[in-house]
């Protein structure tokens, strides 16, 4: 039916082809779209700043000035002299990266002391980037580079004097290799081998028996299918499985709802469940105000609002972006499940 | 290698019956309180209702409860989500690899997946500063610098341009990083993971560059950003950002999802992931690379005697055979189906050879078609287990004829330090037992 049809169709498409203008179809380059950038929109947005010092605002701050902000909003987490390992390690390892056991530190690894000012503008504090002066930023840059010996403690640093530090690693990097082109070379060249090759078989590492399930039952991270499944990895190696025993799988492990919740709402990045990190556990905060009936109406509004000074120097960050509601729940969560 | 098919292998016959009844137990244990309540209810429920042997599970010869009911409406779910007895196919973190969860890794399944493209919800996950919600008529590009006419662009504006829709992988600087110095994690969830394959629709970049006249002899690098509040930033050199980069504002036929930059990312084809910088912001045409924190202080291969290669944007050729892999157990002898991925920064894969017996022979796997340039590309190979102990690997070639290397080749010339850009020949051992572990050989 349809293939009857078609010469007719086609002589249709012709005779409308024909009466379109040709050049509707074209198109033509420029487009323009888009709205002009103006002066100012490109001052608010364009914080990049290279080694040569290009980009970096006016401004100064000192060793001294920098320590005090150090202190107050980047020791938690980077500890005192910024030795903490838990988050980037920002002092230490001078001369181990040629080693066995390289320590990569701020001052150890990173090259040019422009992008230490173009990172802290640009990403710190963790929980509040973009809410430092300039001024504080050149003031923590100039800390940061105290506490790695590579400033005096008397140093102030402003545009003119930041391009100029000598950065330990400075020419620790080389671009002479064949990855920074699609057509660069490989620095390993292998022949496809098919048969009776040199290969050697000696196993030089395996996964030892007792860290079997270090990352969960594999039992239920694959789906069993084509007769292959997870191995049940909540058993010792060699023990073979029964067909239906012992094939629950982790289920009991799975975190509450609101374990959930405090997850994706980012508490988690600063308080720990039993454990202090940069706030305090959620299990001490269950502790302080048990029994407290008008504690979850006032914590959960903290959440929101911010607050500080109750557990230490750390300040809880306003978290305006939270719904009430996922703040009720979280709280209560916290309130009442963390204890057990 | 292999044993004599003599010794018996301590391997469970794998029969129909039997398997489903395993799995539905442990797949309904599996799943949350209230659905396994449900599902177990509905399956006891049926049985009762209908008088029916308590044995009943629903195969032949007996009828399943589902045939005997009616399913959920239309809209049960507007946007659909996996069945529930996929519970186990997720993406997954490796414990204790980064401090806080906002600035941290979370891995593909690459062991469940099938051809090539990844699904959106699995793809890999790579935060600097948390996944940010961005309001898409709030969101704006800029693009400056080295321009005869800086302009900032909404996403109606961008979308206005002709389009294109391409498939590439993106895959991680560090994926397989763990794996340096010796084995690290159980499965190719975790040795492999940070690596996905999408159909990413947007514009070229050079369409860009181009309207908004970028200064053709000045310019050399352009410096990408993105609206997180890390406001990563990379550099790109000119010719990859002219070849086949795009700003991409769709993932496998709809908007990209949040965590992989919604609404708005760059995609550089071959370059690791950093560099496709998500929730872009920004994008400044200059004649000197910027040296940012993510390509000096990290993502940066530092090689014996301590110095750092920088710029090493191209991932090599690849592959992994996906399954079986670590972590699994074979339940049965015989036919076995090997599958995998390979892949390559320099253009299309030419030849995946595979090897069971630890590299010694080989054979030319199937390649799924069409084969895409810089994209994943699906090996297959057909094998008879006979219950012996196996060393499976897969060894890409790539349009250029580069091979991929040998860990013990690759670690003579970059050593166990560099953490990024482990290409090397993966191997999983079969015991005898059926479980497929990971191993190295050197």
């Amino acid at each position: 039916m349809s293939r009857r049809s078609d010469p007719p169709a086609l002589a249709l498409l012709l005779v409308l082809a024909a009466a379109v203008s040709p050049s509707a179809g074209a198109a033509a380059p420029p487009y323009g779209f888009g709205t002009a950038a103006t002066a100012a929109q490109i001052r608010a947005w364009d914080i990049d700043v290279r080694p040569d010092g290009a980009g970096l605002p006016p401004g100064r701050g000192t060793v001294a000035e920098g320590q005090q902000i150090y202190d107050a909003k980047c020791a938690s987490c980077h500890g005192t002299f910024g030795e903490s390992t838990d988050y980037m390690v920002l002092a230490g390892g001078a001369g181990t990266l040629s080693s066995d056991t390289p320590v990569r530190t701020t001052g150890s690894k990173l090259n040019y002391a422009t992008t230490l000012f173009d990172y802290i503008r640009r990403a710190m504090p963790f929980q509040a980037p973009k809410s430092l002066t300039d001024d504080e930023v050149y003031a923590l840059t100039a800390y940061v580079l105290n506490l790695n010996d590579i400033l005096p403690a008397d140093a102030a640093l402003d545009r003119e004097s930041l391009p100029r530090v000598r950065m330990p690693n400075r020419d620790g990097f080389t671009t002479a290799h064949g990855m920074m082109r699609v057509s660069g070379k490989g620095d390993v060249a292998s022949v496809a081998c098919m048969k009776d090759c040199a290969a050697e078989i000696r196993l030089s590492s395996q996964i030892p028996d007792y860290a079997r399930d270090s990352h969960g039952n594999l039992a239920d991270q694959t789906r069993p299918l084509a007769a292959v499944e997870g191995i049940d990895t909540s058993r010792p190696a060699g023990v073979p499985p029964s067909p239906d025993a012992g094939r629950k799988g982790t289920a009991g492990a799975r975190p509450a709802p609101g374990a959930d919740l405090a997850k994706s709402l980012g508490c988690t990045a600063c308080h720990g469940l039993t454990s202090a990190v940069v706030g305090p556990a959620f299990r001490d905060v269950a502790r302080k105000y048990a029994g407290d009936a008008a504690a979850p109406a006032r914590l959960a509004a903290k959440v929101r609002q911010g607050g500080g000074g109750v557990w230490g120097a750390a300040a809880m960050p306003p978290q305006p972006q939270v719904r009430d509601a996922d703040a009720r729940a979280v709280v209560q969560w916290i309130l009442d499940g963390t204890l057990q | 290698m292999s044993d004599s098919p003599e010794r018996a292998p301590r391997v469970r016959p794998a029969p129909e019956a039997p398997v489903s009844r395993r799995v539905f137990m442990r797949r309904a244990a599996a799943l949350s309180g209230g659905a396994a309540a449900a599902l177990a209810g509905a399956r006891g429920s049926a049985a009762a209702d209908s008088g029916a042997d308590p044995a009943d599970d629903g195969v032949p010869p007996h009828v399943p409860p589902w045939s005997r009911s009616l399913g959920a409406p239309i809209l049960a779910s507007p946007y659909g989500v996996p069945s529930p007895f996929e519970a186990n196919v997720q993406r997954r973190q490796s414990p204790g690899l980064t401090r806080t969860p906002q600035s941290s890794v979370a891995f593909t399944p690459l062991q469940n997946l099938f051809g090539i493209i990844t699904p959106s919800g699995l793809h890999f996950e790579r935060h600097h500063a948390g996944v940010p919600t961005i309001d898409p008529s709030r969101h704006r590009l800029m693009i400056h610098g080295l321009v005869r006419e800086p302009r900032v662009f909404t996403l109606d504006d961008i979308t206005r341009y002709p389009s294109v829709s391409r498939v590439h992988f993106i895959e991680c600087g560090a994926n397989t990083g763990m794996e340096w110095g010796n084995v690290a994690v159980p499965t190719v969830q975790y040795t492999h993971g940070m690596l996905g394959c999408s159909e990413w629709t947007g514009v070229p970049l050079a369409t860009l560059l181009d309207d908004v006249g970028f200064d053709r002899a000045k310019a050399r690098f352009v410096l990408a950003e993105g609206a997180d509040g890390a406001s990563l930033t990379r550099t790109v050199p000119i010719e990859m950002a002219l070849a086949d980069a795009l700003v991409v504002y769709g993932q496998n036929g709809e908007m990209l999802r949040p965590e992989q930059g919604y609404p708005l990312r760059l995609l550089v084809p071959g370059v690791q992931g950093v560099s496709s910088v998500k929730w872009l912001r920004r994008l400044k045409v200059g004649d000197a690379p910027w040296n940012t924190r993510e390509e000096s202080l990290h993502y940066s291969d530092l090689m014996p005697g301590g110095v750092s290669r920088q710029y090493t944007w191209i991932q090599e050729a690849k592959s992994v055979i996906t399954s079986p892999s670590g972590g699994q157990v074979l339940l049965d002898r015989g036919y076995h189906e090997i599958t995998g991925l390979a892949w390559s920064g320099r253009g299309k894969v030419r030849r995946v050879d595979v090897s069971t017996d630890g590299g010694r022979n080989w054979r030319t796997a199937r390649l799924q078609a069409p084969v895409h340039t810089k994209a994943l590309t699906r090996f297959r190979i057909d094998w008879q287990w006979d219950g012996g102990a196996a060393l499976l690997q897969s060894r890409v070639t790539d349009e250029t004829g580069y091979v991929q290397p040998s860990l013990r080749a690759l670690r003579a010339v970059r050593g166990t330090r560099s953490i990024y850009h482990n290409n090397a020949i993966q191997t999983w051992r079969v015991d005898p037992s059926g479980e497929v572990s990971n191993v190295q050989t050197l």
